[in-house]
């Protein structure tokens, strides 16, 4: 992995060092409760479409992807913002989204074209909550 | 009797266990939907008297006699009892004379319509449409999916399959990789299927209504956030081609129940 700086139009810069994003893409940490929220949300953080999570409330939760219960032990802060902003950048054929990139992505819906599945500070808000999911 | 008999009963039950072991392991992979539905959906679909898309099979039934005014000419008129249709959904999409392009069966009976019957076209997914469709594949039910052996169908199939395996929309998703990949595990609560299309026209819950497959196609272009292809592209057919011919030889189950 290299140390390159990834620039898109309407999007902030990163810089990826190895296989994390070391600095908070808005400049400050989010928001765990928020993040909580997003993630929970099948519209918005849409996680729970592939992964299951620590939401007993939530009935119809994911199998597809690994557990997010405990993503914040197996991982650091910056790896979960690498693994949300453009998990293609570790494994070219992972079927997780893109949550923070526009190119390269093919015949997509008007609603949504030019636009990130989430903001920064939504990824940062994401980012903080799943650094609390520890493994119990 | 004793030791010797019970012994080669016991050898013919390790054989019956293993022959069924290696008949699990050597059984084909492919399945319909069908057999990811829950036991209630099952029997929904399994009694005629309970499955909601027999209403649109008899209300085919019922077109299928009618006499359209321009020709006063029933589908009946030509084709005889819609019986004789029995085998026809399980080749389809295929080329019909007069088109340069492989129709699905939707199409076929609407140029029937036009050409023989000087009707109007029916709409993309009206009630009338889905309820012939539903009538004539309902024909094949139990027959396998058996695509023609037509080489000029082939580019269209290959051209199905390079969509198929395209990542497209703002999830970047392609079908393959949930329907092959991931089939079996869950998306949102709900068995991903092999996505063989077996049961169309179906009754889906989720629509409460009788719908076809590029509709269903369209519901997952919408999820992945894609653009739909427009109502009367070729890429449906060519996705149908595909899916098809991945399916040769699974029984169709028109009309199909699914969440």
């Amino acid at each position: 992995m290299g140390n390159a700086v990834h620039a898109e139009d309407g999007l902030r810069p990163y810089r990826i060092v190895g296989d994390a994003i070391p600095a908070p893409l808005t400049g400050e940490a989010g928001d765990p409760e928020r993040g909580r929220a997003i993630v929970a949300n099948r519209r918005v953080g849409m996680c729970l479409r592939c992964h299951s999570g620590p939401f007993p409330q939530e009935r119809f939760q994911g199998t597809l992807a690994p557990p997010l219960t405990g993503a914040g032990s197996r991982w650091t802060e910056k790896q979960l913002r690498l693994r949300i902003v453009d998990a293609a950048q570790l494994n070219r054929d992972t079927i997780m989204p893109p949550y923070y990139r526009t190119d390269g992505l093919e015949r997509v819906a008007k609603g949504f074209a030019g636009k990130p599945i989430l903001s920064a500070e939504q990824i940062e808000d994401v980012v903080a909550f799943l650094a609390t999911l520890k493994d119990q | 009797m004793s030791g010797l008999r019970r012994g080669s009963v016991c050898l013919g039950l390790c054989l019956v266990a293993a022959l069924t072991a290696n008949a699990q392991t050597d059984a084909p992979s492919r399945r319909s939907g069908y057999h990811d539905m829950g036991k209630p959906l099952q029997a929904m679909q399994d009694d005629d008297m309970a499955n909601p898309g027999m209403l649109w099979v008899g209300e085919g039934a019922n077109l299928w006699n009618q006499r359209f005014a321009a020709a006063d000419k029933s589908c009946a008129d030509c084709h005889g009892a819609v019986q004789s249709m029995s085998g026809v959904a399980a080749r389809y999409p295929a080329f019909t004379a007069g088109s340069d392009q492989p129709v699905t069966l939707e199409q076929r009976i609407n140029l029937c319509r036009t050409q023989n019957q000087r009707a109007d076209r029916l709409a993309d997914g009206s009630r009338e449409l889905m309820a012939l469709t539903a009538v004539v594949a309902h024909q094949s039910r139990n027959q396998p999916i058996a695509p023609p052996d037509d080489p000029r169908l082939r580019p269209f199939i290959a051209a199905g399959e390079a969509l198929y395996r395209l990542r497209q929309g703002q999830l970047n998703l392609s079908c393959a990789q949930c329907h092959d990949d991931n089939a079996g595990r869950k998306l949102a609560g709900v068995t991903i299927p092999q996505a063989h299309p077996t049961g169309y026209p179906i009754y889906r819950l989720e629509w409460q209504s009788l719908g076809s497959l590029k509709r269903r196609l369209r519901n997952c272009l919408v999820g992945m956030r894609a653009e739909p292809y427009a109502p009367d592209a070729p890429e449906y057919v060519q996705l149908e081609l595909f899916l098809m011919d991945r399916a040769r030889g699974l029984k169709l189950e028109t009309p199909g129940v699914r969440p």
